[in-house]
């Protein structure tokens, strides 16, 4: 007879649910767009000339920035993106 | 297990004091007490009495007996109290007869149960006590090898682990007092809650001994507050890993190294304790590689980087003792370490002449036109620590000085400086520009291990510093 041989799982048994991204908008028209600056150097030079291009468009933006990049978006921060738009863009900068 | 209510008494014929109660075991029969006797050897033992059979130890197990006979009253189905061995007053007192045992001594020992005899308890805890166990079980197919199974399901940290059976993370646990549902940790960064039976799990993974349990505790905790900060310290595209530093008498206790080769291979507990702490952040936290780690090169800390102070040895108050820690109490410093880089220094003698040393090579941590951001741990070697303890520094002394040496003005410090991109912003410095201290005030720690022979001391470079990114953390290691 061959024993069963049993491990114990090691992980956090989280099946990791299938999470679709959230459906991007055809147009910016009427549309606020946040700028997340994640507190990197020269991240800011890059939203600087982004926050340009897009009021030249006439279009919305609103400037945010995380306190620091070593930690994740304070959950306020986030709510507070979330009320005021619709769109982010986040600036990865090294 | 079902228990009927009443008197329940375990006994085993190969022991004389369960043969000297057997007639009470009668008299209490005939007595009309509701009475069931388990035999853990011979069924048929007390003769004449109706007997259950425990010969394969599952209700001795399961009620903890450790001497025979025992004599237990069970209420609702659980035991509330017991005598163990002969003692007249108490089974009296037990079985509400007055009279029991009248002519027997007033006590007499038991023997040992067989739930404890060498070997077995291992296989009982096995097959009965798993189910204290809440994990997964993952039920590996005849053909699939141990090892080969840990690999396929993505549980190591590419060397081969220690398949994790319910019979060693029994083992395991042990070596705690803490139940195994207790939560120890949250862990980045899936934020999963982390049970001792985790821990556990993880520890028989990397190769631990279950004396090792309490030193795995006290690091899993120190590393996920937010003071550590594991998930910026996994996270970040930085070399930085958790550095684990044992103070106290557990260092001995388990045979840590804090001698010759302390930061290198050779020692269990110092490879196993900082692996472990590494598969949790793994498996129970779900860090991986190329996941949320977006290290560009690591360092191979990261597989594990453990070693123990030897304070013995050293002219100074030991890191714990330093940090809050009381001396004499055992505890667990995490720093946020790169590699290891060397200070040569074979020819000073005084301790002048090795500050400017350290404080030439402490220059290069990260960048040496970075100040103020980045920590450094410096373990100082035993011959280096001579020369500061026959002129009488104290470690205090040593870090001003390297303080001072390393003070520069922030015009040397600016980006575009030398022709170099790097360096400070303006904004970064004071106005008008004041000299610059290559450390914070916390960003420079000295502890000592190391061979007896050799001018070596080690830097470990950190990561950055302060509220915004890693902060070293001590915890007491309790039982």
């Amino acid at each position: 007879m061959i024993e069963t041989r049993l491990l114990l799982d090691p992980t956090n048994e989280r099946a990791i649910a299938q999470r679709e991204p959230a459906e991007r908008p055809l147009r910016l028209d009427g549309l606020t767009i946040g700028l997340l600056d994640i507190s990197k150097p020269r991240g800011d030079v890059f939203l600087d000339r982004l926050e340009a291009l897009l009021r030249e468009r006439g279009l919305q933006v609103e400037r945010f920035r995380k306190p620091t990049f070593a930690k994740p978006a304070p959950p306020d921060l986030r709510r507070e993106i979330a009320q005021r738009c619709q769109v982010i863009v986040e600036a990865l900068a090294d | 297990m079902d228990l009927p209510d009443g008197l329940v008494a375990v006994v085993k014929r190969d022991c004389p004091t369960c043969q000297l109660t057997a007639p009470v075991l009668a008299e209490m029969h005939r007595a009309g007490v509701p009475l069931t006797v388990f035999s853990q050897d011979d069924p048929t033992f007390p003769d004449g009495m109706l007997v259950q059979d425990d010969t394969p130890l599952e209700v001795s197990y399961r009620l903890g007996i450790e001497i025979v006979p025992t004599l237990l009253r069970v209420t609702n189905g659980q035991p509330e109290s017991r005598v163990e061995g002969w003692v007249r007053a108490e089974w009296r007192t037990l079985t509400g007869i007055a009279d029991l045992g009248d002519g027997l001594p007033e006590r007499r020992v038991g023997c040992g149960s067989n739930t404890l005899e060498p070997g077995i308890a291992d296989k009982l805890a096995a097959r009965f006590g798993a189910e204290r166990l809440a994990s997964r079980r993952i039920e590996l197919g005849d053909l699939e090898d141990e090892i080969e199974a840990c690999f396929e399901r993505g549980w190591t940290d590419g060397l081969p682990v220690v398949p994790p059976t319910p019979e060693r993370v029994l083992r395991m646990l042990s070596g705690t007092a803490r139940h195994p549902s207790e939560v120890v940790a949250i862990v980045p960064p899936d934020l999963a809650e982390c049970t001792v039976e985790k821990v556990a799990i993880n520890a028989v993974m990397a190769g631990c001994r279950p004396e090792f349990m309490p030193v795995i505790l006290a690091a899993v905790e120190a590393a996920c507050g937010d003071e550590f900060n594991i998930h910026g310290v996994l996270a970040t595209t930085h070399f930085v890993g958790p550095v684990v530093i044992v103070n106290g008498p557990v260092a001995r206790d388990i045979g840590m190294n804090s001698g010759v080769n302390a930061l290198g291979q050779g020692n269990r507990a110092n490879a196993t304790i900082g692996r472990a702490l590494q598969l949790i952040i793994r498996n129970v936290g779900g860090g991986r590689p190329g996941g949320v780690d977006r290290a560009t090169l690591g360092n191979p800390g990261k597989y594990t980087f453990c070693f123990a102070e030897d304070e013995a040895g050293s002219p100074w108050e030991a890191l714990s003792v330093e940090r809050g820690t009381a001396a004499g109490r055992s505890a667990v410093t995490l720093f946020a370490g790169e590699g290891v880089r060397g200070i040569v220094d074979q020819l000073s003698r005084t301790p002048e002449s090795l500050a400017r040393s350290f404080a030439a090579c402490l220059r290069t941590v990260a960048h040496p036109k970075i100040f103020q951001r980045w920590d450094a741990l410096v373990v100082v070697c035993p011959e280096h620590a001579r020369t500061f303890r026959e002129a009488g520094w104290t470690k205090a002394q040593v870090r001003e000085r390297v303080q001072e040496l390393l003070t520069v003005p922030a015009e040397e410090l600016l980006r575009g400086t030398d022709g170099c991109a790097e360096g400070l912003l303006p904004a970064q410095t004071s106005r008008p520009l004041k000299p610059l201290k290559k450390f914070s005030d916390e960003g420079l720690w000295f502890v000592h291990a190391g061979g007896q022979a050799g001018m070596f001391s080690a830097i470990i470079g950190g990561w950055s510093g302060g509220p915004g990114g890693s902060r070293p953390v001590t915890r007491e290691v309790l039982w």
